[in-house]
């Protein structure tokens, strides 16, 4: 992290005679495009004013996941700020939001940042009290002599406090985390009252004067282009004012082109684009569909796979083993169904461009707009809005795209508007794939073979530049966090022409699955109960290897087994349940340590998931308001997924449209949910993830307790078929 | 286009709109009222929720036109007089994450409980099941209707 007195503003008028401190975050691991500018190298500040109000620019996207509250605590806790005076605004360009990185790799800059605010007020008062700074304590935005009692709040400090050296950065001491009187503590959103009264201002919600609407009708199917189109009964149709077209946009950008109407409303525009008569050229990939990539991965799994990891020992499909079984799971195509469609507003004024945008990467978006429009990136502002729903699906930067191939159309401000419709069939889906497990368990129970064969739409493949990607174990598992001796992972690519990205969790959500469904199955065959099983192989000396969690930290096996213990503990395991009922239990190492156990029940062949109990021990808590609502947020994500989620492609086309054909985890579908943290001060696992991929496999495993039906599919049907 | 005029949190308000354009995209762009939003534009996901004479309906399949004559209330003019018991409980129960859909919840929870003032859970259950949320605040959003319930008919 830099802090330069560059940070401080000069002018006092220019800063209302408030401290200003700029500060630089880590830079974002997606940085590929969008470098923080030369010309301000600070993406966060803190300001204290005179009247002892203090402003943090929040330099992350809001998007549900709380760090509008939790980043602020971590600087205000380190800097002794009187809370209730904390006033949060988004910062213009914030940075990549994703990965659950936010409190991860803020966490340090952050109580850096505070901790320089609280050393110059010590410094200030000490100097401007003639007494050593080591008689002066803070507390909530005060610096208090102890011998004198005396006492300066920091707005009174502040004329002073911007007159001093910063201190050195390494001479900074940060709190001990039992002194902590914010961070830990369960602290209300500072986001949250403007959500209740609708006036928090999303995407969708910006109003400018003369600003016009703007839908784009696409090609159902992917890569296809207009071949013609007949725009008069657009335009005759009321409010509709222009009807043009717009170019497809491809290697990474991604956009579909199509027909652009821009209408005096929402409804106009819309009622515009049902009105246009096109022909469309369906293009190269119209032949694909859900049964030509399931066949075609089918045949991949009989095959010889494009990459396999480098063997260290026998080969694990021929070890000679008591007990061997071999199953096949599979996942289909989601979409992340963001509440707030995508949209974003933007007004091009000649040479400079205002862009209001609901986006995980203000910065990425920026250079994207700027490409477009061939104006340098200091010419586009960006302002990042609350966002309905994020999921990784903000992440891209078609839509910014779009909007800039219209606003050169436009005079004046435009909005542009994806419908529901739009949003669901042009998507950039989480990947879709089957693969092969193998397994062998030794008359001692212990794990003896382990082969993955992945066969999927690998997001690399689709985001790699055109001809470079090569076959890797990308989209495989980590090291497993349990010592299996002799593991084989294979990958092959399922070709598809259907756009692929992140989604919350993003391979964790399949590879949690398979690897905790399998180990369910092993447990089975061994004879085992799964928790014992499971807690066992974790007891076992482990196979040193590198990284393990996420994060790349050390894998600390007897964490997971800390949240096992209790989750089995806080949820019942082993007390015995009605017939047609049932308990599975899942744990995992990604993100953060977690294990949860599922109830079930399964009647007539329908599911029902009744109680969730999770047991997380992801370091230092920041606001466990927040932490509870992103475990919660997480879980129903996923049962949302293996419940009722599934995208399916026919004539190149997604076949879903709404939420009619693509149907969402309900009120009354939410189980039972109950949270239990791991105390520990240890340094801070992001939680936006962390639960999406364990839900399936507890469920699963569940349903298998429940009725002795392995569920190897989703979304879970208890009929299911894999042919 | 021809005049409408509409009552909306107890003022009148008149437009100039298509008699079909849905009462949604009247509020929200030629009226700027923003609070209720769009979800689906098929009365799928709830998000649009407003009260038409107290009762829960969906503004995207309300026109501007069948809005004539009626109460309308949208989440602006839900509590009058400051937050209305349901945004006290939602606040006190931290129920938003993303905040996107609950304006249609809080309107939908609003309307059960002016005419059941103490829902059962399969009441709240058959009520809410028409609004989604993708982040997952089901889990609250039930106690703050109990809590809600509670403080209004202590």
């Amino acid at each position: 992290m830099k802090i330069s007195r560059r940070a401080f503003l000069s002018s006092s008028a220019a800063a209302g005679g408030a401290l200003v401190l700029g500060f630089t975050l880590r830079p974002p691991h997606h940085g590929e495009i969008g470098a923080p500018s030369p010309e301000n190298p600070f993406d966060a500040w803190v300001w204290i004013r005179p009247d002892n109000s203090y402003q943090l620019v929040l330099a992350q996207s809001e998007m549900g996941q709380g760090v509008y509250t939790a980043l602020p605590m971590i600087l205000a806790e380190e800097a002794d700020l009187d809370w209730t005076r904390v006033k949060v605004v988004q910062s213009d360009f914030s940075r990549d939001t994703g990965g659950s990185g936010s409190v991860v790799n803020n966490f340090v800059p952050l109580r850096r940042a505070g901790a320089t605010v609280r050393a110059l007020m010590i410094a200030a008062a000490a100097s401007a009290w003639s007494v050593p700074e080591a008689e002066c304590v803070t507390t909530e935005g005060q610096v208090l002599h102890s011998v004198s009692g005396r006492k300066s709040t920091y707005g009174e400090l502040v004329e002073a406090a911007r007159r001093l050296p910063l201190p050195d950065p390494a001479q900074l001491h940060f709190k001990d985390p039992r002194q902590y009187r914010l961070i830990g503590r369960d602290t209300q959103h500072l986001d949250i009252p403007d959500k209740c009264t609708g006036t928090a201002r999303f995407g969708l919600d910006v109003r400018l004067r003369g600003m016009v609407y703007a839908v784009i009708a696409r090609c159902p199917a992917f890569g296809g282009t207009p071949t013609s189109f007949d725009a008069s009964k657009a335009l005759a149709t009321p409010g509709v004012l222009q009807v043009f077209e717009i170019p497809a946009r491809a290697y990474r950008v991604f956009t579909a082109g199509g027909i652009a109407v821009v209408a005096s409303s929402t409804w106009a525009a819309i009622q515009g684009r049902n009105a246009l008569n096109i022909t469309w050229n369906l293009g190269p990939n119209a032949n694909e569909s859900t049964q030509s990539l399931r066949r075609q991965m089918q045949h991949s799994l009989a095959g010889t796979p494009a990459w396999t990891s480098e063997l260290h020992g026998p080969d694990p499909d021929t070890i000679p083993a008591p007990t061997r079984i071999e199953t096949v799971y599979e996942f289909p195509f989601l979409s992340h169904a963001c509440m707030e469609p995508m949209n974003i507003t933007m007004h091009l004024r000649g040479e400079t461009c205002e862009v209001w945008c609901p986006s995980q990467c203000a910065n990425r978006s920026r250079t994207v707009i700027a490409t477009e429009l061939r104006l340098p990136e200091s010419a586009i502002t960006v302002y990042t809005t609350f966002m309905g729903g994020g999921f990784g699906r903000r992440f891209q930067y078609d839509f910014q795209t779009e909007a800039a191939q219209i606003a050169r159309h436009v005079s004046g401000p435009v909005q542009l508007v994806w419908t529901r419709e739009d949003d669901m069939t042009h998507d950039f889906y989480r990947p879709t794939g089957m693969r092969r497990m193998r397994g062998a368990v030794d008359d001692k129970g212990r794990i003896v073979a382990w082969s993955d064969y992945l066969v999927d739409t690998a997001i690399g493949a689709f985001w790699s530049e055109p001809g470079k990607w090569k076959p890797s174990g990308d989209e495989l598992p980590g090291d497993l966090a349990y010592p299996i001796a002799n593991i084989r992972t294979s990958f092959s690519l399922a070709e598809s022409a259907v756009p692929r990205a992140w989604w919350r969790s993003v391979e964790s959500s399949f590879n949690v699955f398979a690897v905790e469904s399998f180990i369910d199955e092993l447990a089975r065959a061994a004879k085992q109960d799964p928790y014992q099983f499971r807690r066992r192989l974790l007891e076992l000396p482990p196979i040193p290897k590198g990284k393990a969690t996420s994060d790349q930290r050390p894998f600390e096996p007897q964490r997971l087994v800390a949240v096992l213990d209790l989750a089995a503990k806080k949820g019942d395991w082993g007390k015995p349940l009605p017939p047609g009922r049932g308990r599975g239990i899942a744990c995992t190492n990604v993100y953060a340590y977690l294990a949860q156990v599922a109830e079930v029940t399964v009647e007539r062949g329908a599911i029902r998931v009744d109680r969730l109990v999770t047991v997380v021990d992801c370091g230092q808590v920041i606001n466990p308001n927040g932490a509870r609502a992103q475990l919660e947020g997480g879980a129903v994500f996923t049962l949302s997924a293996i419940l009722k989620e599934e995208i399916t492609v026919r004539n190149g086309a997604v076949e879903q449209q709404n939420f009619d054909g693509y149907d969402v985890l309900r009120f009354s579908d939410a189980p039972k949910f109950e949270t239990w943290f791991i105390e520990s001060h240890a340094d801070p696992h992001g939680l936006g993830e962390a639960a999406v991929g364990l839900t399936a496999p507890a469920v699963a495993n569940a349903i298998f307790a429940a009725t002795g039906k392995r569920l190897h599919r989703m979304p879970f049907r208890m009929d299911e078929s894999l042919t | 286009m021809s005049p409408f005029t509409l009552e909306i949190n107890g003022h009148l308000r008149t437009v100039n709109a298509e008699p079909a354009m849905p009462l949604l995209w009247v509020l929200r762009d030629l009226l700027q009222m923003t609070g209720t939003k769009y979800g689906c534009g098929l009365g799928l996901c709830g998000a649009c929720t407003v009260h038409l004479d107290g009762e829960a309906v969906r503004s995207c399949q309300t026109t501007a036109q069948s809005a004539v004559g009626h109460r309308i209330v949208t989440i602006e003019g839900l509590g009058p007089d400051g937050l209305h018991s349901v945004q006290k409980a939602w606040i006190a129960e931290q129920v938003p994450q993303c905040g996107y859909c609950q304006s249609g919840q809080i309107m939908t929870a609003a309307a059960l409980l002016a005419t059941n003032p103490a829902p059962t859970n399969t009441q709240i259950d058959n009520a809410m099941v028409g609004n989604i949320c993708r982040c997952g605040t089901y889990f609250r959003i039930r106690k703050a209707i109990h809590r809600a319930a509670q403080e209004m008919h202590p």
